[in-house]
């Protein structure tokens, strides 16, 4: 995925300014920053949510397989660049089997047993399955908010995306949790192009192959993970990472 | 701005520390030499018995650093100094060792008297001290230039100890009685230059916390 002079706003905030930045395939990348620097913003940007904002205005090109995704259906886009957020959003009103197969329903399949097997199939890729098997028609809610998250990624798994964009997935999990997403992202990253928003600088060291600092909405140093967390080249990273400011 | 005053305050204790076993080790190397010079038994064996403390300090240096390690999740420049200061009180640690083993070599000399010049051991002794002294001073100073110039001195002190020993070999051929002495002369030559490396090593440290680089003194 390649972004190129990439700007966003909010209204008259200018929030994103002039990014360039090249996603490598099946690679995890890490975005850091302070609050406000344009973290989610930027990855709202890779799946066109930022436009569903308000007064939200984009400009630039984001490229994914050569094709400019601001001159598609935003709805494709979404199919192929998944995105799983902060908080755990399962669709409260539905079990945990119709939770992973909505997306697959809208896409148009309806044969049970196709159904079936992706889900099967996506849970699995989520490891969950092992979890849930025995109570699949159960709802969504009664998972805890570990398993709720892991759903919401076999969620997005399932319409077998490209891309998969996570916003800070882990932050509201506790430690046990915070692993399991950490190590799937590990395994998701064999398959899929991760770009994950984190706070967690330990986060990013320990699953990103590259790590890119953002700051005031500009991006100001993009590397690879080891050398960005023991060697930085711009002071402004080196403050913000070592807890200097932030 | 400031944010970390904690973590800040532990990497200035962490400095002082082993500037404190920098200027320890520093006394260790003159007395151990004095007393080889001197052929002075008890002064040997107050270097012996000091280095107890000095390895006490190591420990406290280790203790301090996977502290920080484990609590405040050191990245970039403050990673590196922390695992420099642990390679630091290493080859400060070290360097106490090889005074002891010259302090010990007075003690087996029985307090017989040196049959030859101690010059060589001397000078050599003298530079190693510039060396360690430049050395803290670079750790201190965050100076790379200081760093890289000890590998020169290093050089110095390898070529004093080559002389050392070609003298000690042409001795031992006119005067085979001495041969025992001479071997001993002949190890603390070798402890001493032993500590010229380890002092390069800590310019090597100084050289990577500042720039990330791995570099070769030696």
């Amino acid at each position: 995925m390649s972004v190129q002079n990439l700007h966003a706003w909010y209204g008259a905030q200018h929030t994103l300014k002039d990014i360039n930045i090249h996603l490598e395939e099946k690679m995890a990348t890490a975005i850091i920053g302070p609050s406000g620097c344009g973290k989610s913003t930027f990855i709202r940007c890779l799946n066109r949510m930022h436009e569903t904002a308000p007064y939200a205005k984009v400009q630039g090109q984001v490229k994914l397989a050569d094709q400019d995704i601001y001159s598609l259906d935003p709805v494709d886009v979404r199919r192929v660049v998944g995105m799983v957020f902060q908080k755990p959003n399962p669709f409260p009103t539905m079990s945990i089997f119709d939770n992973v197969a909505v997306g697959l329903r809208l896409g148009g399949i309806r044969r049970q047993s196709e159904l079936r097997e992706r889900v099967e199939q996506s849970l699995q890729m989520a490891a969950l399955w092992d979890e849930v098997k025995d109570r699949l028609n159960k709802p969504a809610t009664a998972l805890s908010g570990g398993q709720q998250q892991r759903l919401c990624i076999a969620r997005a798994l399932a319409v077998e995306p490209d891309v998969l964009l996570m916003d800070e997935p882990a932050s509201a999990l506790d430690p046990i949790s915070t692993m399991r997403v950490e190590e799937l992202v590990q395994q998701l990253k064999n398959d899929y192009t991760v770009v994950i928003v984190t706070h967690n600088m330990q986060q990013a060291a320990r699953i990103a192959d590259k790590t890119a600092f953002f700051l005031q909405g500009e991006l100001i140093e993009f590397g690879e993970t080891t050398t960005i967390f023991t060697k930085p080249v711009d002071s402004r990273t080196e403050d913000y990472i070592t807890g200097r400011f932030g | 701005m400031q944010q970390r005053q904690s973590f800040d305050i532990a990497l200035k204790e962490l400095k002082l520390k082993l500037l404190r076993m920098g200027g320890d080790i520093q006394d260790a190397i003159r007395i151990a030499v004095s007393a080889l010079e001197k052929s002075d038994i008890s002064l040997a064996q107050e270097v012996v018995e000091n280095d107890i403390a000095i390895n006490r300090q190591d420990h406290e240096v280790e203790d301090l650093c996977i502290r920080l390690i484990a609590t405040q999740q050191p990245v970039a420049t403050d990673l590196r100094k922390i695992i420099s200061g642990m390679r630091l009180s290493m080859d400060l640690e070290r360097m106490g060792d090889l005074a002891v083993d010259i302090a010990k070599s007075t003690i087996r000399l029985n307090g017989q008297p040196i049959s030859r010049s101690l010059d060589d051991i001397r000078e050599m002794a003298q530079t190693i001290d510039q060396m360690i002294s430049e050395a803290l001073n670079a750790y201190v100073n965050n100076d790379v230039e200081a760093a890289r110039h000890l590998a020169s001195l290093d050089d110095d002190v390898d070529h004093r100890y080559r002389k050392l020993v070609e003298g000690l070999f042409a001795h031992s051929a006119s005067s085979p009685s001495d041969t025992s002495q001479a071997m001993t002369l002949a190890f603390c030559g070798r402890y001493l230059e032993r500590i010229g490396d380890h002092a390069t090593n800590i310019g090597e440290s100084v050289i990577y916390i500042i720039s990330g680089e791995r570099s070769d003194l030696n």
